[in-house]
């Protein structure tokens, strides 16, 4: 069985008026299917340029990328959105709820354009609300939610479908840390039993720790790449993502 | 068809966010929808009055009339000579195979006495075939016949108008009248015709049977006892409406004794001819009246295209998010345009609706006749939708091909 996402000397170029700005150069390397890996790294470091690409939202200037086996780097935009609607979830910082929908409808959203009919989309909704503990919110408009629970409604949004990857920028950047570790709580619990693969971006050390992998960026290219435990055995939780910038550093 | 639903509901939503902007772009549509749809009604109105004024005139009727006159060097024009006699009306449909029925007419004024009042009106001595050949009824009494006519009889058939003015709401059949003094009776009133398209009162009228008309009344005239003023024509269908002008023309050449270089002593005009040109230039007045105010309906589609781009910009992220969750280009674009032809077709039936108003208050202060057909509205509800499409397509194309990265991102 092929790696879930291989990508093989990844690089993309913005032309922004007449500078050309290089935001990947060159990255290679594969997420095993059911893994759990924090992408680390400060802001203009590439980071965000890979999660796109991984993501499906942009296509790689050069080089491959091969999804569950499929090269994805030159399908047509609704391609793409195909793929993006069957195999990946998406959580962002800021949620991204749609504010005129309830927390249902939001959730049934990505099942709108999956192709065929879905006969019980309200069913699975209530399900994926259900799972992420916001049973009986389903008629709520996103502005009638917490924090944590408009994430959480984006957490069933992104697990309608039952994608292969979730795909988490930041997402308990807005959040205070009580909330933000019941998000990860969540995530942890959806990786370890529905060994669903989960990339998370983020800035805190601390949240890297619910990771089993690090991967650090810096000027377009991977600078570390460590396995958690093995980290954590020789620094302990709270110093793994120093670590990890300590040995990016030339 | 789960994502026309969804794009259907979507639309309603995001335009009941923004009630006062959706209504205010509505208007444009709703005032381009409402002036076609009320200027087409008047259009409609015109030419279906004139349709019924041929109609009112009678079928397949050719009038002739007598020759101009020229005394002198002074040129009379039409009407004056007394070239036309009522031998002529005879022959006509005699020897005319195209023609069915020729009548008589003789015009002149007179005053009319019934009892204390009075009033000055237009008779004509016809016989009983031009009641026929003008589709001219009797509402009360009966017409005068043949015999009426060879026995030269004192009787009358008014029109509504007199009736109104002689006799008021009474009774006026088988009353006494008198005309230029000489005693009348009426015995019939005439189905009244309103006005014609020049503004005539067509029921201002009396007819006498010709004979007692030429002899009590109008009076002979000096240079032909025989001589009328016109000689009301049918040909035998509409088709043989030409032929007939023609072999009147010969006929009448010949019982005149016109030489080859003689020009005619009479006129001869065709009623349809007329009415169809008048027909012909009102449908075109019609026509530029609805391209006018399609204009505006045009106008009201660049306030949907406006609209819509505002709506794209404001709602990139959602875009966006939809990108990200699997909506392709095409799905993008629906809802767009969904949108954008639910603004448009709402004003539509909104515009309809004032449209249909605008039609019946224009009929009711202008007295103008206007005319609602289905195929109006249809057509403004066509029109309507393919101007939101039509406008919506730009916007939502600009929405469909955001990158998704950039929607996301969009503050």
């Amino acid at each position: 069985m092929p790696p879930l996402i291989d990508v093989r000397n990844l690089t993309k170029t913005y032309s922004l008026g007449e500078v050309t700005v290089r935001a990947l150069q060159g990255v290679t390397l594969t997420i095993e299917r059911g893994s759990f890996v924090a992408v680390m790294g400060p802001s203009g470091s590439g980071k965000s340029t890979f999660m796109n690409l991984v993501g499906c939202l942009d296509r790689p200037t050069s080089g491959r990328y091969f999804l569950d086996g499929v090269a994805v780097e030159s399908l047509d935009r609704d391609r793409l959105a195909d793929i993006r609607n069957r195999k990946i979830g998406f959580i962002f910082q800021t949620f991204n709820l749609l504010p005129r929908m309830t927390a249902l409808e939001n959730v049934e959203l990505p099942l709108l354009y999956k192709s065929g009919e879905t006969p019980n989309a309200a069913a699975l909704a209530r399900r994926a609300l259900v799972s992420v503990g916001l049973s009986g919110r389903e008629r709520s408009l996103p502005s009638q939610l917490s924090g944590g629970q408009q994430q959480r409604v984006a957490i069933a949004r992104a697990l309608i479908n039952q994608p292969e990857i979730l795909l988490a920028d930041e997402p308990t950047g807005q959040l205070d840390s009580r909330t933000g570790n019941e998000i990860l709580e969540i995530f942890v619990r959806l990786n370890r039993e529905s060994g669903i693969t989960i990339v998370l971006v983020t800035h805190s050390d601390e949240i890297a720790a619910y990771a089993e992998r690090i991967i650090g960026f810096r000027d377009g290219r991977v600078v570390s790449d460590t396995p958690v435990k093995l980290a954590a055995l020789r620094i302990g939780p709270a110093g793994i993502g120093a670590a990890a910038e300590a040995e990016a550093r030339p | 068809m789960k994502q026309l639903r969804s794009s259907v509901k979507i639309a309603f939503r995001a335009l009941a966010m923004n009630k006062l902007r959706s209504a205010l772009t509505m208007l444009g549509i709703v005032i381009g929808v409402a002036s076609v749809i009320a200027t087409v009604a008047v259009g409609s109105g015109a030419t279906e009055r004139i349709q019924e004024q041929i109609a009112s005139i009678g079928s397949n009727l050719i009038v002739v009339l007598p020759g101009s006159l020229t005394t002198g060097g002074l040129r009379m024009g039409t009407g004056f000579a007394v070239t036309l006699s009522e031998s002529d009306a005879r022959e006509i449909p005699l020897q005319c195979p195209a023609v069915a029925y020729a009548a008589p007419v003789i015009r002149g004024g007179a005053q009319v006495v019934a009892g204390n009042n009075n009033w000055a009106t237009i008779i004509y001595g016809v016989t009983p075939d031009y009641l026929a050949m003008r589709d001219l009824s009797v509402a009360q009494g009966e017409e005068f016949s043949t015999s009426d006519v060879d026995g030269a009889n004192k009787v009358a058939l008014l029109g509504k108008t007199v009736v109104d003015n002689l006799f008021g709401a009474a009774n006026p059949v088988g009353q006494p009248i008198r005309i230029k003094n000489v005693p009348f009776t009426v015995v019939g009133v005439l189905t009244p015709k309103g006005q014609s398209s020049t503004g005539q009162d067509q029921d201002d009228l009396i007819l006498l049977p010709i004979s007692t008309a030429k002899r009590k009344v109008i009076g002979f005239n000096p240079a032909n006892a025989d001589a009328v003023n016109m000689i009301l024509i049918q040909a035998r269908s509409a088709g043989q409406i030409a032929a007939a002008q023609e072999e009147i023309t010969a006929l009448l050449r010949q019982r005149h004794h016109l030489q080859r270089a003689e020009l005619d002593d009479f006129s001869i005009r065709n009623m349809q001819e007329i009415f169809a040109a008048q027909e012909a230039s009102s449908r075109i007045m019609a026509f530029m009246l609805a391209a006018v105010a399609s204009v505006s309906l045009v106008v009201g589609g660049i306030g949907i295209m406006n609209i819509m781009l505002i709506s794209v910009r404001e709602r990139t992220r959602e875009i966006g998010l939809r990108q990200a969750v699997g909506a392709k280009t095409r799905d993008i674009l629906t809802q767009f345009l969904v949108e954008a032809a639910t603004l448009s077709i709402a004003g539509g039936m909104v515009g309809i609706v004032l449209g249909v108003a605008a039609s019946v208050a224009i009929s009711q202060i202008a007295g103008w006749r206007t005319v609602v057909g289905p195929g109006a509205v249809l057509l403004a509800v066509f029109f309507s939708a393919l101007v939101g499409i039509g406008f919506g397509y730009y916007p939502a194309r600009k929405a469909a091909y955001l990158d998704p990265i950039e929607a996301l991102r969009y503050e």
